[in-house]
């Protein structure tokens, strides 16, 4: 217990540092556009078949429920309110947090055991703003990015799905869609995945920030960046359905 | 800090690198324990000691990687201790620091590596002159061909001279080398020490060589220091310290 309340401790004097150092020159903004590269074009082709297999799927295994309460109708309304609230951004997280959230850990852990940080600082570089500065900033940014296109691409799946065993035309699918979805639906979905992605990024960082024993350390860096982050994703989820509930913001 | 600044005033102007009274522990490991040291202008001094005595602290201490718990490190007239981020930014123009592992970027080819720290201390911008400082050291270390090649596509002992290149470029005063030629075959490894011989003249600079590899302890060594019980316990040139009749000094010899 004692060490999981030293960690927790850790972690926020990490962030903490995070904010210093974000608003202090010097501006990495080569590496920074460098790393939304990496993070939001690597990741796109991952996250856009995940999400058309999860509109997909998830519009399919609704169909019969609906049609048992002769509400077939409904079918678009309701999968495009799951998949754009709930489903979209937190497969996108999850996915996030796998790929690159595992990727920054390994890669920071790599570098702190094979000295390239130490190196980093002594050719006048602050490893901590070129390195964990422009990655948080990265996946704070791109993965927001990444949980529209999840959204649209899961909707398509969406349409494929309601089509599989019924007929709902083109035209009739996207005006229930976009009937059905207001704002309160899109922005407070969009907004949380700046924290997801906030989270995944100094999750990361911190873990391959703070990599040792070796190679094993660089193994165990990835996995726990995966796990705790993921983790980190359910929990601001559950903060996020909460503040929305409360205010009313659906 | 009044004995410190002292020390700092009457320090020799041929000496570039003036250690007194070092200490450093971690926890009850007390890895250095009373230091004292003097680097001459265009010197090679070799840093014996077994395993976790302390050598690759001692320098990481010389660089600010790490902070000593007490003690004067006085590197061309500046107490590294007291030194801020820009003032350790600009003392490390001046000295170099080869890595033990290389520490040659993974994500970056050669050219990226040597142009990195030019590029970060906002020297030479132009391209053309970076490009030429970049074949220049890559022509000293013997690898002009390899410019644009990434460091897993090299051997060990070619990652070890593009490492020392990118220790070169900003033609530094003085160069800390931490276990240059471990990890490499013996022939590699004379090879490196000679390297690191010709460089030293070539560029007139003064070196602290970590190793307990007694081949390059005896290609480049002007003077042997004998890292004990974190202090300087022998010191004297690589014959004079193969002859001693001192048990811990001859126990490294055999």
């Amino acid at each position: 217990m004692k060490k999981l309340f030293i960690e927790i401790g850790l972690i926020a004097r990490f962030t903490g540092r995070f904010f210093t150092e974000l608003f202090k020159p010097r501006f990495e903004f080569n590496e920074f556009l460098r790393q939304c590269f990496y993070i939001g074009n690597k990741s796109l082709p991952l996250v856009a078949i995940t999400a058309f297999i999860m509109g997909l799927v998830i519009t399919i295994q609704s169909r019969p429920t609906l049609v048992e309460f002769g509400a077939e109708a409904w079918l678009p309304k309701m999968v495009s309110v799951s998949l754009v609230r709930e489903i979209a951004p937190v497969i996108t997280a999850l996915i996030c947090a796998g790929k690159i959230g595992s990727g920054i850990g390994a890669e920071l852990g790599s570098m702190k055991v094979t000295e390239q940080i130490d190196a980093m600082d002594v050719s006048g570089t602050n490893p901590y703003k070129f390195l964990v500065v422009t990655r948080v900033m990265g996946t704070t940014l791109m993965i927001p990015l990444l949980a529209v296109l999840a959204d649209t691409v899961s909707l398509y799946g969406g349409y494929l799905g309601a089509n599989i065993r019924g007929v709902v035309s083109w035209d009739l699918y996207w005006n229930q869609v976009f009937d059905t979805l207001v704002y309160g639906d899109v922005m407070p979905s969009i907004i949380k995945t700046f924290f997801f992605g906030f989270a995944i990024g100094i999750i990361g960082c911190y873990k391959g920030f703070n990599s040792n024993k070796g190679t094993e350390g660089v193994g165990q860096s990835a996995n726990s960046a995966v796990v705790i982050s993921s983790l980190l994703v359910f929990i601001i989820d559950l903060i996020a359905v909460q503040i929305t509930d409360i205010f009313n913001l659906n | 800090m009044k004995d410190q600044k002292e020390h700092i005033a009457t320090t020799d102007p041929e000496t570039v690198i003036s250690i007194r009274n070092l200490y450093k522990s971690f926890g009850d490991n007390k890895v250095l324990n009373g230091f004292d040291f003097d680097l001459k202008k265009g010197e090679n001094v070799v840093v014996l000691g077994k395993s976790g005595s302390g050598k690759s602290v001692l320098i990481k201490c010389i660089i600010g990687l790490i902070q000593p718990d007490q003690g004067s490190i006085n590197v061309l007239g500046d107490n590294v201790p007291d030194l801020n981020t820009t003032q350790l930014d600009e003392m490390r123009v001046k000295v170099g620091f080869l890595f033990q592992s290389n520490a040659l970027y993974d994500s970056m080819t050669v050219r990226e590596n040597l142009e990195f720290p030019l590029r970060r201390h906002w020297i030479h911008t132009s391209k053309e002159e970076v490009n030429e400082l970049v074949m220049e050291v890559l022509r000293n270390v013997g690898l002009p061909h390899t410019v644009d090649m990434m460091p897993s596509e090299l051997s060990g002992g070619m990652r070890k001279r593009i490492a020392l290149a990118r220790t070169l470029i900003l033609k530094p005063e003085i160069i800390l080398y931490d276990e240059p030629t471990t990890g490499l075959d013996p022939i590699t490894g004379k090879e490196i020490s000679n390297l690191m011989v010709d460089m030293q003249k070539k560029y007139n600079i003064s070196s602290i060589i970590i190793s307990h590899d007694l081949n390059c302890v005896k290609i480049t060594a002007n003077r042997v220091v004998m890292l004990i019980d974190g202090t300087c316990y022998a010191t004297g040139t690589y014959e004079e310290l193969e002859r001693s009749t001192d048990s811990k000094v001859k126990q490294f010899f055999e």
